[in-house]
């Protein structure tokens, strides 16, 4: 008899005003009665809506059937048949809008909490598992991937499963990609992205840290007798920040997203005996210009590092593109929205350092192309907001450094590279997906790229 | 992990390690840069490439010990290993087709000038070497630029070796005199290419500067390393580090480079006992 209640097991959270003060993670995970009692929701639906919403396709009430019959191994290994990162995506997927947007349970009621459960079976074999995996036999076909945050790792896990030579090439001194750099601590633990990555390293994979492809090797070197390889995917992501080019941008105080995150995330600025420096926000104010996921994120580090934190975003609450559940946790722990409010300038004290950042105030027009209504500004209703530190968190677009090195390769007006629904580029053997293809998205979305890529250079080598 | 094949001290606080890093080598050319990493803990800092070897796959980087990361790298003694050294990076300094050139050094910045200096006398260029030190202890690479030019400047701010004066009273003589060279490039304290382009000005020679801001990733990515040239938002890393010197924003350059400097100074106070009340 399934289990008939309209609400969703709630995930177990550390306290919001004890967590704005630490790095821990956030959500602290389902315990083993609890995730009984959520799968025993799931109605075993026979044509899986859950599993059509998935973009890696995994096969949801199978696992669920697992995890309810107590068979968590069972049902890991379910998920991984179809998903290399099952303990990074149960914790970043936006599932509302992916599978649990299609169960059947959410016409009536909250949907099955499927991230939720993907996250307990995951964390179960992680801390659970014994058996070593076993190293495939070599079909003697060399591939490369540039870049190791999820599509490359997805990319390389599936090649490397069936027998390929697969070596990993990343620019920084981590692997993980956007996983380390991007996503702090307290939304996905780094142990977490080393653990996926150290089970890649046991099927053979190769990865060659401080490798900035375009610079120290170019794609065609690559794909030359000296390295040797038969096929290349770029998954390098869209790592470049942008700026609203507004004056004062350029102050002390003034970070991009990306350089804010990579310096708390991927260099720890955050602990004692980091040499990595980071402005010093405790007691101090921080504005975070923009609404999406990125946004939430550096305003709850600078919360974090004991800043007052405002985020201002040109559109209404409605509008924010973060996913709901960042927002609220977010104004759990006390970060302010200034919504519908947009930086014109960011001015500065005698030292040259951030003392105000000016904002126009908006209000929402017509709908745009986008179906969200416009923002338009109203005339003189300008005013200064005091803080210490900007951060700008406008999006980001593919690094140029590959497209600029990389005869053939085909990119659009956005420097996107341009490929085909199977990953495929318009350079011979050379395969892109990920935010280097589609720009900034979201993880799952960038791991069934990899996947996509992965099946089609085995297709094409085999 | 990437093994320190040399250390040599050029001056007191100047030294030069020979890295090996066959894969940075492989590509390296003069004007480009190296992010490396000391240890686990350690800050990510660009070094301009001073040399390189080919055949033995190795890099040669020159740092002065100003602070934190500097101290602890120069800790490391020859046959010890460093975290981490990725590259080459930036654009290289481009030489090709210039016949005449005026290279301007200061201080340490002579150790990237130096390698410019090279790579134009090989390529046949005529050489005016500018390098300029603060006393004659602090002289560096010396008899290599002499060994590399065709015209060799050493000047002291103290007159304790060479000339006394900046290395722009020279530059402004030279080019007064009417000496017509078809580029100029500097490389030293911001402060000084800023008055070595100013000096440069009146003649119209055009005026390559080597900027090394703040940086994290050094591919792009952070953004940490924006300048202003020629009114637009420029990256270091990516679009640099040359630039044309008419047309960088030097003063806001000077600013973002010391957007942690009081904060290193009040940490290294409370971090020594000196400092400390007894």
């Amino acid at each position: 008899m399934a289990n008939m209640s309209l609400i969703k097991n709630p995930m177990p959270s550390q306290d919001p005003i004890e967590r704005a003060k630490n790095f821990k993670e956030v959500a602290t995970g389902y315990t083993k009665e609890m995730a009984l009692d959520e799968a025993a929701r799931c109605l075993n639906c026979k044509n899986k809506p859950c599993t059509n919403g998935c973009p890696v396709q995994i096969s949801i009430p199978d696992f669920i059937a697992k995890v309810a019959a107590e068979d968590f191994e069972g049902a890991y290994e379910v998920i991984s048949k179809s998903s290399s990162l099952p303990a990074v995506c149960g914790r970043v997927c936006p599932q509302e809008n992916q599978c649990e947007k299609y169960c059947v349970r959410g016409i009536k009621g909250e949907p099955v909490g499927i991230g939720r459960l993907e996250r307990f079976v995951a964390d179960w074999h992680n801390a659970n598992a014994t058996a070593a995996p076993v190293k495939p036999e070599s079909n003697g076909h060399k591939v490369a991937v540039i870049g190791s945050g999820p599509s490359g790792l997805t990319c390389a896990g599936d090649l490397a499963k069936k027998g390929y030579d697969v070596t990993v090439y990343e620019a920084l001194h981590t692997a993980g990609g956007v996983l380390v750099y991007g996503i702090p601590e307290f939304r996905l633990p780094k142990a977490i992205v080393q653990k996926e990555v150290d089970g890649l390293k046991a099927l053979g994979v190769k990865i060659e840290t401080n490798t900035v492809i375009g610079k120290t090797v170019s794609v065609d070197e690559l794909m030359s007798d000296e390295f040797g390889f038969e096929a290349v995917f770029i998954g390098s992501g869209a790592g470049l920040p942008m700026f609203m080019h507004i004056p004062g941008e350029n102050l002390k105080g003034v970070y991009s997203a990306n350089e804010f995150l990579t310096r708390i995330n991927l260099m720890k600025a955050f602990r004692e005996g980091s040499d990595t420096p980071i402005l010093p926000l405790a007691g101090k104010k921080v504005a975070v210009v923009g609404g999406g996921n990125v946004a939430m994120d550096a305003a709850r580090c600078s919360k974090r590092l004991g800043a007052d934190v405002y985020v201002v975003y040109r559109r209404g609450m409605e509008e924010l593109p973060a996913r709901k559940e960042e927002v609220e946790h977010a104004i759990e722990e006390g970060i302010i929205f200034k919504t519908l409010n947009n930086p014109v300038s960011i001015k500065g004290n005698e030292e040259g350092y951030v003392s105000a950042i000016e904002c126009i105030k908006m209000e929402l027009g017509e709908p745009d192309a986008s179906g969200r209504r416009s923002p338009v500004a109203v005339a003189g209703s300008e005013f200064d907001l005091d803080v210490d530190c900007v951060i700008m968190s406008l999006g980001t677009s593919p690094n140029p450094l590959i497209k600029s090195t990389t005869e053939g390769l085909e990119t659009n007006k956005k420097g996107c590279i341009v490929a085909d629904e199977a990953g495929k580029t318009s350079k011979p053997m050379v395969y892109a997906g990920g935010d280097a293809v589609t720009g900034a998205a979201t993880v799952i979305l960038a791991m069934g790229a990899g996947k996509t890529a992965a099946k089609a250079i085995d297709e094409a080598l085999s | 992990m990437y093994k320190i094949v040399k250390k040599q001290e050029l001056n007191p606080t100047v030294t030069l390690m020979s890295i090996e890093a066959p894969m940075v080598a492989r590509k390296a050319l003069a004007g480009q840069f190296i992010i490396l990493r000391v240890d686990e803990d350690g800050e990510r800092i660009p070094l301009t490439i001073a040399g390189y070897d080919r055949t033995a796959g190795t890099v040669d980087i020159i740092y002065q010990v100003v602070g934190g990361t500097t101290i602890k790298l120069n800790h490391k003694k020859q046959g010890e290993y460093i975290q981490d050294f990725a590259g080459p990076l930036g654009k290289p300094t481009e030489i090709e087709g210039l016949k005449k050139v005026c290279v301007v050094g200061g201080g340490v910045g002579n150790a990237i000038a130096f390698p410019i200096v090279k790579a134009l006398h090989e390529q046949g260029s005529e050489v005016t070497a500018i390098v300029g030190f603060k006393n004659k202890d602090l002289v560096i690479l010396e008899d290599e630029f002499r060994a590399n030019s065709d015209n060799l400047i050493l000047v002291t701010d103290d007159g304790s070796y060479g000339e006394k004066g900046m290395v722009t009273d020279p530059l402004k003589k030279l080019l007064e005199s009417g000496e017509k060279f078809d580029q100029v490039i500097t490389i030293g304290p911001i402060i000084m290419m800023k008055f070595v382009t100013k000096t440069v000005e009146p003649s119209g020679i055009p005026c390559i500067v080597s900027m090394s801001p703040i940086m994290v990733d050094g591919t792009g990515m952070c953004g940490g390393c924006r300048l202003t040239v020629g009114g637009e938002t420029k990256f270091a890393c990516v679009d640099g580090p040359d630039f044309d010197g008419y047309k960088v924003d030097f003063d806001e350059a000077i600013g973002r480079g010391s957007m942690y400097k009081i904060f290193e100074t009040h940490k290294r106070e409370e971090a020594c006992n000196l400092y400390k009340e007894v």
